[in-house]
């Protein structure tokens, strides 16, 4: 599953993408307590194992850092940037 | 919702099969991984000449979950193990990957004497204070005063300084961080695995099932906040400086980084030295079959 964020600004070059994997998530809220933007929070859903996913609930704040990707206990999500010409294309 | 265009940068280095690892949630390791799979990217390695091995414990999971060359080895005996991978292969990148109870405890001796003849390998040590896979008995780093299943009225021996203690044994490489500095440990295990000697990392990691729990620290993740509240980063610090105290102040940073003869390169400089001529150095097979 895969979240982008809107082209907020007409002078933005890029933006932030942010992947996550529900099923392998274990809930413990590194990448929403360290996200240095504040983008993510924790689902109210579960998952297979009866944790709580992050989702990007403010997708017009991430800029693809990915510093959820490395906080990641469980290697369920990253982020990248995305050109946006590449996105027009 | 679309598709992902790039992969996770991580999935290369994982036997992502594997996955979910066994690790409790809130638990450090995982991120410490997540490190070092970042430091392998960094630094381009041929991941065939990259060798891990691991001694018993949560941590010594690792080698399981890293897809390299990997060895889980019997309790405290990764050093050794690793020691003789270096030996008869000096080509090899050898990484010991395991915990403070495998290592400093039931593996002290092999730390000390590693660190001692300043063998090629790269050590790196995840501190969670407490045995996590048996139950949180006491380790030689649980801090006085804390609780742990066989001092249920509080620890009471000294602990162990890992980095000092590393240091005074003649360690070329020495550095501290927790799982909450992932951007530096990244750059430190890179600069790591691109030096020669013994080099070690003590990472401070939450074990929020066993060690927090017992405490009455609350979670994981309040953990990592403890550790991006406390902790003070000093570079090139002495050692000496260094000492954990419970629940206080947190010195981080890489403390140690000098040039030393490797115990190859010593052995080689005396037998040279002595023998002269007649000396022939070994020289590794590397992945040519003996046969070829």
């Amino acid at each position: 599953m895969s979240a982008t964020s809107p082209a907020a600004k007409k002078d933005k070059k890029f933006r932030g993408v942010v992947v996550i994997n529900r099923e392998t998530c274990k809930g413990c809220a590194f990448c929403v307590e360290f996200c240095p933007l504040g983008a993510l929070e924790l689902e109210s859903d579960y998952n297979a194992k009866g944790y709580h996913p992050p989702f990007l609930a403010k997708p017009e704040l991430c800029n693809g850092c990915d510093m959820c990707g490395h906080f990641c206990p469980d290697f369920s999500i990253y982020g990248y940037r995305e050109k946006l010409e590449q996105v027009a294309a | 919702m679309s598709e992902p265009v790039k992969p996770n940068p991580t999935s290369k280095y994982l036997r992502t099969e594997r996955l979910p690892s066994i690790w409790c949630p809130g638990c450090g390791i995982g991120t410490t991984v997540n490190c070092f799979t970042r430091a392998l990217d960094g630094s381009g390695f041929d991941l065939d000449k990259v060798a891990i091995v691991s001694g018993i414990g949560c941590t010594g999971r690792v080698a399981g979950y890293l897809n390299l060359d990997s060895f889980h080895t019997t309790h405290g005996r990764a050093i050794p193990f690793a020691t003789g991978l270096q030996m008869a292969n000096p080509d090899l990148k050898v990484v010991v990957y395991s915990g403070d109870g495998d290592l400093s405890a039931i593996g002290g001796n092999h730390l000390i004497h590693a660190a001692r003849r300043n063998v090629d390998m790269l050590v790196v040590c995840v501190n969670n204070f407490t045995y996590g896979m048996t139950g949180g008995q006491v380790t030689p780093t649980t801090f006085q005063t804390a609780v742990a299943s066989t001092t249920p009225y509080g620890a009471y021996e000294e602990t162990f300084n890992l980095p000092r203690l590393v240091d005074s044994c003649g360690g070329v490489y020495v550095a501290r961080w927790t799982s909450y500095h992932v951007k530096q440990l990244a750059k430190s295990m890179g600069e790591a695995l691109n030096k020669k000697g013994f080099r070690f990392i003590e990472i401070l990691s939450p074990c929020p099932t066993l060690y927090l729990r017992r405490n009455k620290l609350g979670e994981g993740l309040d953990e990592m906040k403890f550790y991006k509240e406390k902790s003070v980063i000093k570079n090139g610090a002495s050692t000496t400086e260094t000492d954990l105290d419970y629940r206080k102040e947190i010195v981080v940073g890489t403390f140690v980084n000098r040039e030393r003869p490797t115990n190859v390169e010593a052995m080689e400089a005396r037998m040279s030295e002595v023998l002269g001529a007649k000396y022939v150095p070994y020289e590794s097979p590397g992945k040519k079959p003996a046969w070829a």
